[in-house]
């Protein structure tokens, strides 16, 4: 048994450290304040090779695995959660179906550009009455010569507006449900492709969310994924590995909330009063030792769970359980670390432009996106009974 | 225990009620989204009677009992937290009148208060004086028949729009809790300066200021209680108000959760109300139960403002600790219901859960709360 990461991932997590705290931090304050895609972080992630950490040499990746994908969302989140899940979805959700389930030919096409940042990938399932049941999806696909014609909207789509491809869910066959789902490669400037409402939201200000809508586009047979009818189960395969990158950016959002708190605890002189006799007194500080302490274990437990499933991942092991468990865990960790956070550094962590009050708005969307931790605890409860 | 509303209160909390859906209500998004003080709304509460409630009848307000104010806030705080300060702040800047003020100074001081022809603040904190009000550094030096200040104001909502703001000063050269006393502050004549406006995470449509004193001259008149009382009479003051900040957090968390619970009847997936979910209902019923007990310990609080009652420092600092713990937690899990949809800026209950989280904050920490718990429960 070895819970350390192993040396070349150590050196792989110190080289994506020095790009997130030397480029990417300075930038998230302004980032989150003005709205606006974090340009610089992902020019920066794209030179140093962060755009196609999964994906294998031979077609331009880094070629690492899953351990090294959670570790470099771990670390881009600690310093910008919005370019975290810019990435995040980038590299998994948006590009590792063609990875795990495309030809040939469709790799050899796509992935470069992906590993290179040529494009940016995105994954359409979600529409507006079709969240948690994503099998009951009505955007249509159908047959038209040599091809397919899309029609239909999605919603809540990452990288809207900047993605060159999306991964699009669409029906093939009206009469069933997660039969009749078929994956396809929309191109962000296919005909008939366009971006709907761009939401404003509570916190991930700097990674754009909205609406994507597919008027009578054109799709040839060459650009769908997988079988007809096979969909769904690729979206679920691309969550299962997204849960992975979402669990690792709610251990980076926990992580800069835990280091901030304590560097301000220490900043104040905390320190000086364990030596305190008056236990009464209100500066004596015991209670927020303590939160700081139930913080930390948090982080620390969410983190294990995480690179379990993310290691199960990495050796081909069943890890569906395992990365719904670790993104419950971590988001719910997360959340509640940015809010203790928040509590220790008081009326002035409250201020906008705080990294505290920023770590609170951004950890909410976590407990929601890629499967809400209601349909985590589906998820796991499924697995537990059924074996 | 009798929690039951008298029918003046309930002919109040019906005017209240209904002016909260026709104004308050439609304007909430856009007071948050501008991040402006609705003067509107604290025109609409003035001629209402609403800023009366904090006063007795003598003083030409309507109530001035707890449980009515509580009530009011709480009204207000389901559709807006920002607008529900506009009555609390209104309380907590005539408390330390109505506690410690002579006859005189009450008569003198309240009615322009009670009729909402001008708005109270009250300022404490200071940058290096938060939860630890003892260290404060604001000095008020006697000349004749006047005091001068100098010092800097920390946090001080709703100090830019106040014309009555209640200081709390150093005096006679003091630097303990034993020489703070209370000046009342009227615009006109003792002019404080609004060194900045705080952006933040929730509350956005009530500014909080910072605020800076430079030899600002107040007439003695206007001390209240005797030198050196300021300090017992910043304790008596937030012994009353806890309540009311347990309120705002109990009306945020019971307009959060009404919309979710509307949204869960309404929302299908896999064919059906996201309702009829067990996950689902286990997370309505743990809401309400939360609500309810919050709402409990908040208006026995309140009851016991209005009692005197001997244990009201740690109940009110019970109600403000649990009702606000609540309201986090549930507008947090109200976000949840909604999914996708709580995390955007179309639907309410983010700004709910963003307004909540200060409930936790101001008005003493919940660390503090917790220090003022053990303390009655240890001494």
């Amino acid at each position: 048994m070895d819970l350390e990461l192993s040396p070349e991932h150590q050196a792989f997590r110190d080289s994506v450290r020095e790009i997130a705290q030397g480029v990417v931090r300075p930038l998230a304050e302004e980032v989150d304040r003005d709205h606006r895609f974090p340009v610089e972080a992902i020019t920066t992630a794209t030179e140093s090779g962060l755009m196609g950490v999964l994906i294998p040499r031979e077609y331009g990746g880094a070629g690492l695995d899953a351990v090294a994908f959670a570790v470099c969302i771990e670390e881009l989140a600690q310093a910008c959660a919005s370019t975290a899940v810019i990435v995040d979805v980038h590299t998994s959700v948006g590009t590792e179906p063609i990875l795990l389930f495309g030809d040939e030919e469709q790799k050899r096409r796509w992935l470069p550009r992906l590993a290179r940042g040529e494009i940016l990938g995105a994954f359409a399932l979600t529409e507006p009455s079709s969240g948690s049941d994503a099998a009951s999806l009505q955007t249509s696909a159908r047959r038209n010569g040599g091809g397919y014609v899309l029609n239909g909207s999605k919603v809540f789509i990452t990288n809207i507006g900047r993605a060159g491809l999306y991964v699009v869910f669409a029906r093939t066959a009206p009469d069933e449900r997660a039969a009749g789902i078929t994956a396809f490669l929309v191109p962000g400037d296919a005909p008939g492709v366009r971006v709907g409402q761009v939401f404003d939201k509570m916190g991930l200000n700097g990674s754009p969310t909205g609406e994507l809508l597919l008027e009578n586009v054109s799709v040839p047979e060459a650009n769908r994924l997988g079988r007809e009818g096979q969909g769904f189960a690729i979206a679920m395969r691309a969550l299962d590995s997204g849960r992975i990158g979402i669990s690792g950016q709610a251990l980076g959002i926990a992580q800069a909330a835990v280091d901030e708190a304590g560097e301000l605890m220490r900043a104040n002189g905390h320190e000086r009063s364990k030596s305190d006799e008056d236990v009464l007194d209100p500066l004596a500080g015991q209670g927020d030792d303590f939160s700081l302490a139930d913080m930390a274990t948090r982080v620390g437990s969410a983190r294990l769970l995480a690179y379990n499933a993310a290691w199960r991942c990495a050796r081909g092991l069943s890890f569906t359980r395992e990365a719904s468990m670790a993104k419950l865990h971590s988001t719910d960790t997360a959340m509640q670390v940015a809010l203790d956070a928040l509590q220790i550094a008081g009326e002035e962590g409250a201020g906008a432009g705080s990294p505290f009050e920023r770590h609170v708005r951004d950890a909410k969307a976590l407990q929601i996106y890629e499967g809400s931790n209601q349909v985590q605890r589906f998820v796991i409860a499924r697995d537990l009974l059924r074996s | 225990m009798d929690f039951e509303l008298s029918a003046e209160q309930v002919a109040i909390r019906d005017t209240i009620r209904e002016l909260v859906q026709d104004r308050v209500a439609p304007r909430a998004a856009e007071i948050d989204q501008k991040g402006e003080y609705p003067k509107d709304i604290e025109r609409l509460f003035a001629e209402n009677g609403i800023l009366g409630i904090p006063f007795p009848e003598e003083y030409g307000g309507i109530s001035g009992l707890s449980v009515t104010i509580c009530m009011g806030i709480e009204e207000i705080a389901k559709a807006c937290a920002s607008s529900s300060l506009i009555l609390a702040v209104q309380a907590l800047g005539s408390y330390p009148i109505l506690v410690a003020g002579t006859e005189e100074q009450k008569k003198r001081m309240c009615p322009p208060l009670a009729s909402g022809e001008r708005v109270a603040a009250y300022a404490l904190s200071e940058p290096g004086s938060g939860s630890d009000a003892a260290a404060m550094q604001t000095r008020a030096r006697k000349v004749g028949s006047e005091y001068v200040l100098n010092g800097t104001k920390q946090f001080i909502t709703h100090g830019s729009v106040a014309g009555t703001l209640v200081v709390f000063a150093q005096t006679d050269g003091g630097s303990d809790h034993r020489s703070i006393s209370a000046f009342v502050l009227e615009r006109e004549t003792s002019p404080w300066k609004v060194e900045k406006l705080e952006h933040k995470l929730g509350i956005r449509g009530s500014p909080t200021a910072q605020i800076v004193l430079e030899d600002v001259k107040v007439p003695a008149a206007n001390r209240l209680g005797e030198e050196g009382a300021g300090f017992k009479i910043a304790l008596a003051v937030l012994d009353r108000s806890r309540p009311g900040i347990g309120a705002q957090a109990l009306g945020i968390a019971e307009g959060a959760f009404a919309y979710a619970l509307n949204y869960v009847k309404e929302r299908e997936q896999f064919g059906q109300a996201i309702a009829s979910f067990q996950g689902i209902q286990f997370m309505l019923a743990d809401i309400a139960t939360q609500i309810e007990a919050a709402r409990h310990l908040v208006f026995q609080a309140a009851t016991k403002v209005d009692s005197r009652a001997a244990d009201l420092t740690k109940i009110a600092a019970m109600a403000k600790l649990f009702a606000s713990d609540m309201a986090m937690k549930v507008t947090t899990d109200c976000v949840q219901l909604l999914g996708g949809y709580g995390y955007i800026t179309d639907y309410p209950v983010e700004r709910m859960m963003r307004d909540a989280k200060i409930t936790q904050i101001y008005e003493g920490t919940n660390q503090i709360q917790r220090v003022v718990i053990a303390r009655a429960l240890l001494r």
